[in-house]
């Protein structure tokens, strides 16, 4: 299968791991610096906004929270953004800034829309340019994919604070990491993405759609919009919702080889960043090295299988009179097989879920391979903050289970890990793995569910998997020839995004809690070192199993018999 | 802190990140890429006269035999639909996915294989490239539809055609909206 992979796919893979790795060591180290509440080279132009800012909310920065305090104010604000975001779509019709004249969403859209975009998942029932207009996109969308990002980012930051003090409840303050990691982290980085994008033609204009005359004689009308100030942040804060129907596949949202460079550079650069600024902020920075190690280790290989799977592709094209059976369909041509199949990978390992290919289309193994990446809990880099406290969870799984096997209390970074951690991190886990097997069990069962499958057989079983595997681990791709948007579809995916999200957010944070009131002991003879090749291979192997005894049947019933039925010919 | 004691911070919060992240942030992106890179903002548009013909970045529908014709397009009502870019979906075993390829393959008269890019859908449904085979196998039939030497529709091919940007990034492409733009003298 490697002989599958061309020599210029092997080339733009290792530049991408390189670039992708040298800019998430300083950048992680930057973040750690944020978190910490430390001045940093922002902090001259951006510190009298964040003092205006706390002033006004009357929020005391100094005074930290306790763990139920803090999921008090993440639910909030969570809550207070879905309501603003639910209604400012629903009154779309009455609202500026839209030029084509679109009407409010349906109910059940605008409910799924606004879930979809303050859970970080950004699940596409709209189409872009036929459904939303400037002030929904700008106004709505593009705000809460700078603020669900950094939600997740100040979850993770409770986590690791856990990790590093002892004996206390106080575990920082959530206005105060709100408002600093939005305006020290995600809006510098979005600037310079936005501004690279533009040179590259990604749009940004307030120009209604214009009709051009064509040559042939017909006309075309072209949707325009600000889209390079959405598509930056969208690709940075792990949430993927695109501005057009078919996302960075669109020329006007992803123009150039470069562009698609850069989009690919962002998916991952947050959550690869995190692990840095996690060992930074543990003072053990093996630590962090460790996990990006396990990350990297699924996914380069991940990565390899996907574009060897696609360039082998499907014979059916050889058939219809094709020189080779190199799968195409659905791809865009300045991007090719080896960029179509990284992004996918990219895309599902990290929860961002914007897409440059189609990925219905994808061969049946080729478009399994982002389905597991999902499947494996969104951890795999992950989304923005997310990615890493999932991965924690596991890592603290991990930790028991190696303890379990040689007789000792398990313990992580000088935290004894008991019964609560366990329950917590259970929860965590299995509770989007539930929401995936039980959803496509109703879905396909219910004549609702049916009528919305496009392709026939078992690919038509495999979109339903895909789209509920998507939804409950905030990832947001999908095998877009699913009629989603109804209401079945956008209330259930509405449902599984939502208790998706907070399902592993809430144990987390009791986790937190947990960690943070215990002592720190010191390491002992008997301690698991947790930053050795060892431990690494255990906590791959712990997600590997984990996701492979909970989905081999589904995947089995879809993308295998699929694939089966493509090699018979 | 009981939970009302978030409702002041997250109303502000909200409102003023609404303003900074909806409003502010956008518009300072506008402000730089309008400055910085004008025509690339609008849409990449080509003109004639003051006409708009297209965008050097969204492909067309060509169907004529003297031009020269692009990647099937899967959007709604009309291909090459750019206010509701799509892709087909199918899967790889639907019989419809079969079908298009061939009836492409069919259109194209050609004996023999073809380039797999020729007879599929992109991904947009707006891909404005080919691959530097696909086009060269229509060179000897747009070449007998203009009557002009195949050498000048080489040319015009040849004009619009990049490699992978900077030798790393991306695939070999010809801009097929470019090359028929040539072909017609209008660029």
């Amino acid at each position: 299968m490697m002989l599958g992979v061309t020599p210029s796919g092997w080339l733009q893979l290792g530049f991408y791991m390189c670039v992708l790795t040298a800019l998430a060591v300083p950048l992680g180290g930057y973040i750690a610096r944020v978190l910490s509440g430390e001045r940093t080279t922002m902090s001259f132009l951006l510190g009298p906004v964040e003092r205006a800012f706390l002033n006004l909310s009357q929020s005391r920065p100094s005074e930290d929270m306790t763990w139920k305090q803090y999921a008090g104010a993440v639910i909030a604000f969570s809550l207070g953004g879905f309501l603003l975001l639910f209604g400012l779509l629903l009154a779309q019709g009455v609202l500026p800034l839209n030029p084509q004249g679109l009407p409010g969403l349906t109910p059940d859209l605008a409910f799924n829309t606004a879930v979809s975009f303050v859970t970080n998942t950004n699940w596409q029932s709209y189409g872009g340019e036929m459904t939303l207009s400037y002030f929904s996109q700008m106004v709505g969308l593009t705000m809460q994919n700078f603020v669900s990002a950094a939600v997740g980012i100040a979850v993770l930051a409770v986590l690791m604070r856990s990790l590093s003090r002892q004996s206390t409840d106080k575990l920082g303050n959530f206005w105060t990491d709100l408002v600093r990691i939005n305006l020290y982290i995600l809006l510098p980085l979005a600037l310079i993405v936005a501004v690279i994008l533009g040179s590259q033609g990604v749009i940004q204009t307030f120009s209604a759609y214009i009709t051009a005359q064509t040559i042939e004689g017909g006309q075309q009308t072209l949707a325009l919009g600000p889209v390079a100030s959405q598509e930056a942040i969208k690709m940075l804060g792990t949430n993927g919702g695109g501005f057009f129907n078919t996302n960075s596949a669109h020329p006007f949202e992803n123009p150039t080889p470069f562009s698609n460079f850069v989009e690919l550079i962002s998916i991952l650069i947050l959550p690869a960043a995190l692990c840095f600024t996690f060992g930074k902020m543990v003072g053990d920075k093996r630590q962090g090295v460790a996990i990006f190690a396990a990350m990297t280790l699924v996914f380069v290989p991940m990565t390899v299988a996907c574009i060897a799977l696609e360039q082998s592709g499907n014979p059916h094209l050889i058939a219809a009179g094709a020189d080779s059976a190199i799968n195409m369909e659905g791809k865009e041509t300045r991007f090719g097989i080896a960029n179509s199949a990284l992004w996918a990978t990219a895309t599902t390992a990290a929860s961002n879920g914007s897409v440059n290919a189609m990925h219905d289309s994808f061969t049946p193994l080729g478009g399994m391979i982002p389905m597991i990446l999902m499947k494996f809990g969104e951890v795999i880099y992950g989304g923005a903050g997310s990615g890493l406290y999932g991965m924690l969870v596991f890592v603290i799984l991990t930790v028991f289970i190696a303890g379990l096997m040689v007789g000792r209390t398990p313990e992580y970074l000088g935290k004894k890990i008991g019964g609560y951690e366990i329950k917590m991190a259970s929860i965590a886990v299995l509770f989007p793995c539930a929401l995936v097997l039980i959803c496509t069990a109703v879905a396909v069962l219910s004549p609702l569910g049916q009528a919305g499958i496009y392709n026939p057989g078992a690919q038509g079983f495999s979109e339903v998997l895909y789209a509920f595997t998507s939804a409950a681990n905030n990832n947001g791709s999908a095998f877009a020839g699913l009629g989603a948007n109804n209401p079945f579809y956008n209330s259930l995916l509405g449902l599984c995004m939502l208790f998706g999200r907070f399902f592993v957010l809430l144990p987390v944070l009791a986790i937190a809690g947990s960690l943070a009131a215990k002592q720190t002991v010191p390491a002992s003879a008997g301690t698991l070192p947790t930053h050795t090749p060892l431990f690494v291979a255990i906590l791959i192997g712990v997600i590997v199993l984990v996701g492979v005894l909970t989905y081999a049947p589904a995947l089995a019933l879809g993308p295998v018999i699929e694939h089966l039925i493509m090699i018979k010919g | 802190m009981s939970f009302t004691s978030h409702i002041r911070p997250t109303l502000v919060t909200l409102g003023v990140f609404t303003v900074l992240f909806g409003g502010v942030y956008p518009l300072t992106v506008t402000g730089i890429t309008s400055l910085a890179f004008a025509d690339k903002a609008q849409g990449s548009l080509i003109k004639d006269g003051d006409t708009v013909v297209g965008s050097r970045l969204i492909g067309q529908n060509f169907t004529k035999p003297e031009y020269l014709w692009g990647r099937l397009s899967a959007t709604a009502e009309a291909p090459y639909n750019a206010a509701a870019s799509s892709g087909s979906n199918y899967g790889v075993n639907n019989p419809a996915l079969h079908e298009a390829a061939a009836a492409r393959k069919t259109a194209l008269g050609i004996d023999g294989p073809v380039p797999v890019d020729i007879i599929t859908a992109s991904g947009s449904g707006l891909d404005p490239h080919i691959s530097p085979a696909s086009a060269e196998i229509q060179v000897a039939r747009i070449a007998a539809a203009r009557a002009v030497p195949a050498a000048t529709v080489r040319a015009a091919i040849d004009a619009a055609t990049e490699g992978p940007t900077l030798g790393i990034f991306g695939e070999a492409r010809v801009n097929v909206l470019e090359v028929n733009l040539r072909l017609d003298g209008k660029l």
